[in-house]
C-alpha cells in the first residue's frame, strides 16, 4: 500500500516539475513589452536588441504572419496581451485600425516620418518599405519581352510562365493596391488570369528560387529577397535580374511595413517609446546598415547604397489605411487562389 | 508521425483468441467518479465535431453553401481523394509484398530486413519531404505527395501484415495445395483473405494520416484540405472559409471510417481448434531471389537512404555553423517537456476510459467506443482550429497557454494511448483483482498493486507512442503554441520554410533520434503479438 502511494506521489511530483518548467519557459515578465511581430524575426530582433541596450526595457515577441496576427488582435480585442504590432505590409495594420484597436501615436514619432510614409489618421506609421519587382530569368526573357504592366500578366501569353506566392501577406498587399487603384472588376479579372497563368509558390524565396532555376520565366516578389541573396551566395538569384514597373503602375506599389501601439496596452509609454526608437535615426540605420535590405522611411536616413533610390521608383500614391485585406482575401478566395 | 500499427483494439482482441478474455458485467459497474471522468473525456473529444457543426450553423446555410460549393473546394477534393486512392493501394502492394518476402520466403538476411522496414516510421513525413525536395528541388504536386507519403507510411501496412503472416496457420495453405492450388492460387485465395483485417486496419491508419498531414505536402506544394485550411488560417485567423473547409475534411474522415467498416464486414478470422500452429515452411524463390533482394534494397534506399543521405549532406554543408546549441537545447528541452507532460496526462486519462471500455458493456462503454473511433480519424488542424475558436470566444485566458496546447495533444493522441492501455487491461484477469479485494485490499490498492502492475508494459508503450507523436507534431503546435514556445518541429519548420535547409538539418536529426527508440518499441510489440 505505502509503496503504491509513494510511487504515485513520485509520478505527480515529476509531472508538477515538468509542468512548472514548461510553464516558466512560456510565461512572460510583467514588465516586458510584448510585440506581435509579423516583420522578419531577424530584423525585429536587431531593433529589440538596440532598443533594450539604449533604454533597458526588455521586449518579447510573438511571431506570426501579417493577417494571422492582425486577425488575432481583432479576435482578442481589448483583452489582447499585445502592446505593439509590427507588420511587413499595410493591409493588416489598416484592418486593426478599422477595428479601433490602435492608440494615437505620439506627435514626436509622427514628426519623424514624412507624410507619404504613414497613414493620414496618425494611428500607426510606416517603419520600413519594400517595393514590388518582377524578377526574371535572364536566359528566358530579354528586356524587350518584359511585361509593361503588372496587369499584362493576366494575358494568355503568360500562361505557365510566371509565379507568385498568393497565400502570403506580401503578395496580398500588392493585390490590395491593385484593388484600390483599379477597382473590383479589374482585380477579379486579374486574379482569374493569375489562377489560369501563374505557378503557385509558398513564399517569395521559393518563387525567386523557381525563377532562378528556370521553372518559370519570371515572378512577382518584393525587392529585398533578391538583394539579400545577391549579397550572400547568389545561389538563388544568380541567373536573374530585377525589373521595376514604375509609371505609377500597380506593379510599382511600394508597401509600407507598419508599427502601432495597441489601445489596450498597459505599458503604453514604453510602447510609444519603442515606436519612436525604431522610426528614429538609430532604428532606421538598422535598415540602412544591416542586411535586411528594406528601405528606411524616416528620420532622413538613406537607403542601403546597393538599392535603387525609393524616390526614383515612381510608385502609385495610396493612403495605406485604405488597403482592404478582408476584401482581398474574399476576392482571392473567390478566384480559387486560397 | 508514429501511430499504433496494429489497428484498433477491437482488431487485437479478435485476432489473438488465446488471450484471456475479460468478462463484461461480471467485474464491476463503473462508479460515479469513473463514469464522470469518462463522460468528460468523451465530451471533450467531441469538441472538434461540435465546432464544425456550430461553424456551419453560425455562418448560415447560404454563405456556407457558397463557401463549400466552389471550384477551389473541387480542386482540393480532387487532390485529397486522388492522394488517398493512389497512395493507400500503393502502400498495400508494397507493405504486403515486403511482408510476404520477409516472412514467407527463403530470402537471405531476413533478420536484417525485418526491422529495417519499420525504421521509416522514425522519420517524420515532413522531414522525408524536406529530404526529397533537397534531392529534386522542382518536385511538386500530386505525384510528389504520393511518393513522399507512400515512402513515409507503408510501414503502417507492413507491420500488421507481417505480424498476421507470422501467426497464420500453415495447415490451411497446405490443405489448399493438397487440393491442387499452385503458389499464386494459395496466395490470392487463402493468404490474402486472411490478411483482410490487417490490410484494412493499416489502410485506415494511412488514410487518416494522409488527410491530416500538413508539413510534408506544404513543402512539395501539393494542396490538400489540411494545407488549404492552414493557408486560410494564416490569412484570416478564424475565418468562415477555413471552418467550412474543415467541415468538408471532417466529412471525408467519416467517409473513410464508414468505408473501412463496410469493407471489414462481420467475418471471423480467428483460428478454431486447440494447440499452437506450426511455423510455416519458407517458400523457395529460386531464381527470383535476386529480384526480391533488389526490390527490397531499392525500397530501403528510397525510404531510408534518401532522408539519411540528404540529412547528412546538409549537415556536412552546414558544418559547425548550423549547430546553434543554445537554440537547439532550448527547443529540445521544450519539446521533451511538452511531450512528457502530454504523454503522462494522456495515459493517465486513458485508464478510466479503457477500464469502462473493457469491463462494462453499458451505454457509456458504447459511447466511449464510438467517440474514440471518430476522433482517431480527426486531423490536428481541425482540433486546433476548434480550440482556437472555442477559447477565443468562451475562455480567452486559456488561449495561447501551455494548458491549451497540452489539452490539444491529449485530445489528438488519446486514441493511441487508449489502444495500448485497453489491450493491456483486457489481459488482466478480473479474478486476480477479486482475489486481492477478498484478501482485504482496498480498490485503490488493488488497482495499484495488481492492475497497474500487469498493464505496465502496455501502458509504457502507449505513453511512448504519445511522446513521439507530440514531439513530431507540427500542425496543432503551430496554431496553438504559446508566445515564446519553440519546439524542435517548429524550429525545423521555420528554418526550412525560409529554405535554409542546412540550418534546419540539426533539428531534423534530433527529431529522428528522438523517434528511434519508440520505433523499436513498435517493432518489438509487433513481434510479441505474433508470439501469443
Amino acid at each position: 500500500m505505502r509503496r503504491g502511494w509513494s510511487r504515485i506521489a513520485a509520478l505527480v511530483s515529476v509531472l508538477a516539475v515538468v509542468l512548472g518548467a514548461t510553464a516558466c519557459s512560456g510565461s512572460e515578465d510583467k514588465n516586458e513589452l510584448l510585440i506581435y511581430n509579423a516583420q522578419h524575426e531577424s530584423l525585429t530582433k536587431e531593433w529589440i536588441d538596440a532598443f533594450t541596450k539604449e533604454t533597458g526595457i526588455k521586449v518579447s515577441y510573438r511571431q506570426g504572419g501579417d493577417t494571422e496576427l492582425g486577425n488575432q488582435l481583432i479576435a482578442e480585442g481589448e483583452a489582447s496581451p499585445a502592446d505593439v504590432f509590427l507588420t511587413e505590409n499595410s493591409p493588416a495594420m489598416a484592418a486593426v485600425e478599422r477595428a479601433g484597436l490602435f492608440a494615437d501615436l505620439n506627435a514626436d514619432t509622427i514628426g519623424q516620418v514624412p507624410a507619404q510614409y504613414r497613414p493620414a489618421s496618425g494611428k500607426w506609421t510606416g517603419v520600413a518599405a519594400r517595393t514590388t519587382v518582377f524578377v526574371y530569368n535572364k536566359a528566358k526573357l530579354q528586356p524587350d519581352q518584359l511585361p509593361k504592366s503588372l496587369l499584362d500578366l493576366e494575358q494568355p501569353k503568360w500562361k505557365g510562365r510566371w509565379g507568385a506566392p498568393p497565400a502570403k501577406a506580401d503578395f496580398q498587399a500588392i493585390v490590395a493596391a491593385l484593388l484600390q487603384l483599379k477597382g473590383d472588376a479589374a482585380t477579379a479579372q486579374w486574379l482569374a488570369g493569375m489562377k489560369a497563368n501563374a505557378a503557385i509558390y509558398n513564399d517569395n524565396i521559393a518563387t525567386l528560387k523557381a525563377v532562378n532555376a528556370g521553372e518559370v520565366d519570371g515572378g512577382v516578389i518584393y525587392h529585398y529577397y533578391w538583394f539579400r541573396d545577391q549579397a550572400k551566395t547568389k545561389e538563388m538569384s544568380g541567373n536573374t535580374a530585377l525589373y521595376y514597373f514604375r509609371n505609377q503602375d500597380p506593379g510599382a506599389f511600394v508597401s509600407l511595413s507598419g508599427g502601432g501601439v495597441l489601445k489596450s496596452s498597459r505599458k503604453a509609454d514604453k510602447a510609444q517609446q519603442f515606436l519612436k526608437f525604431i522610426t528614429g535615426k538609430a532604428g532606421q540605420e538598422v535598415l540602412e546598415k544591416g542586411d535586411s535590405f528594406e528601405y528606411p522611411v524616416a528620420s532622413g536616413v538613406p537607403a542601403n547604397p546597393a538599392l535603387a533610390p525609393l524616390a526614383d521608383l515612381q510608385a502609385p500614391a495610396l493612403d495605406p489605411s485604405t488597403l482592404d485585406a478582408q476584401k482581398v482575401t474574399d476576392l482571392m478566395t473567390k478566384a480559387g487562389l486560397l | 508521425m508514429v501511430a499504433p500499427p496494429v489497428g484498433r483494439a477491437d482488431d487485437q482482441t479478435q485476432s489473438h483468441p488465446t488471450a484471456p478474455v475479460s468478462r463484461p458485467d461480471r467485474a464491476a459497474r463503473p462508479g460515479p467518479l469513473v463514469s464522470a471522468a469518462v463522460a468528460i473525456v468523451v465530451a471533450a473529444t467531441l469538441i472538434p465535431l461540435g465546432y464544425v457543426a456550430w461553424a456551419a450553423v453560425s455562418i448560415g446555410w447560404t454563405k456556407a453553401y457558397h463557401l463549400v460549393v466552389r471550384p477551389r473546394v473541387g480542386e482540393l477534393l480532387f487532390n485529397t481523394v486522388a492522394l488517398v486512392v493512389i497512395t493507400v493501394p500503393l502502400c498495400v502492394v508494397i507493405g504486403v509484398g515486403v511482408a510476404w518476402l520477409v516472412e514467407r520466403t527463403d530470402l537471405a538476411g531476413r533478420a536484417f530486413w525485418r526491422p529495417l522496414f519499420v525504421a521509416p516510421l522514425a522519420v517524420p513525413a515532413f522531414v522525408n519531404s524536406y529530404a526529397w525536395v533537397g534531392v529534386i528541388p522542382s518536385l511538386h504536386g500530386l505525384w510528389a505527395g504520393v511518393v513522399v507519403s507512400t515512402l513515409s507510411y507503408f510501414p503502417f501496412m507492413y507491420l500488421p501484415v507481417a505480424a498476421t503472416l507470422r501467426r497464420l496457420d500453415p495447415a490451411i495453405e497446405e490443405s489448399a495445395r493438397a487440393l491442387g492450388s499452385n503458389s499464386a492460387g494459395v496466395f490470392f485465395r487463402v493468404v490474402l483473405p486472411q490478411l483482410r483485417l490487417a490490410i484494412l486496419g493499416g489502410g485506415l491508419l494511412i488514410g487518416v494520416h494522409l488527410l491530416a498531414e500538413y508539413g510534408a505536402f506544404a513543402m512539395v506544394r501539393f494542396d490538400t484540405f489540411t494545407v488549404a485550411i492552414f493557408q486560410q488560417f494564416q490569412v484570416t485567423f478564424d475565418g468562415a472559409a477555413g471552418s467550412m473547409l474543415a467541415g468538408v475534411l471532417v466529412l471525408l474522415c467519416l467517409a473513410l471510417l464508414v468505408a473501412e467498416a463496410l469493407a471489414r464486414g462481420r467475418a471471423r478470422f480467428s483460428r478454431v481448434g486447440s494447440g499452437a500452429p506450426r511455423a510455416a515452411t519458407p517458400i523457395r524463390l529460386g531464381r527470383n531471389v535476386i529480384t526480391g533482394q533488389v526490390a527490397l534494397a531499392a525500397l530501403a534506399v528510397l525510404a531510408l537512404g534518401v532522408p539519411v543521405w540528404t540529412l547528412l549532406r546538409w549537415l556536412w554543408i552546414g558544418g559547425a555553423d548550423v549547430w546553434v546549441f543554445d537554440d537547439i537545447v532550448t527547443a529540445l528541452g521544450q519539446t521533451i517537456g511538452l511531450a512528457t507532460v502530454a504523454a503522462v496526462l494522456t495515459t493517465v486519462l486513458a485508464f478510466p476510459v479503457a477500464w469502462v471500455a473493457v469491463r462494462s458493456s453499458g451505454l457509456l462503454a458504447r459511447a466511449v467506443e464510438g467517440a474514440n473511433y471518430v476522433t482517431s480519424s480527426l486531423p490536428g488542424i481541425v482540433t486546433a482550429l476548434a480550440l482556437v475558436t472555442v477559447t477565443i470566444h468562451l475562455a480567452p485566458p486559456l488561449y495561447q497557454s501551455i494548458t491549451l496546447i497540452v489539452f490539444a495533444y491529449v485530445l489528438l493522441f488519446m486514441p493511441r494511448a487508449l489502444v495500448n492501455v485497453r489491450a493491456g487491461l483486457a489481459q488482466v484477469p478480473p479474478s486476480l483483482e477479486e482475489a486481492s479485494r477478498s484478501l482485504g485490499s482496498s480498490p485503490a490498492a488493488t488497482f495499484l498493486r495488481v492492475t497497474l502492475r500487469l498493464t505496465a508494459p502496455a501502458t509504457a508503450a502507449g505513453a511512448s507512442l504519445v511522446f513521439v507523436a507530440v514531439a513530431t507534431e507540427l500542425t496543432a503546435t503551430l496554431l496553438l503554441a504559446p508566445t515564446g514556445t519553440s519546439t524542435l518541429s517548429m524550429r525545423f519548420w521555420s528554418l526550412s520554410s525560409e529554405l535554409d535547409y542546412a540550418a534546419a538539418a540539426p533539428y531534423a536529426l534530433v527529431l529522428v533520434v528522438l523517434a528511434v527508440p519508440v520505433t523499436l518499441v513498435l517493432f518489438r510489440q509487433s513481434t510479441k503479438v505474433a508470439a501469443l
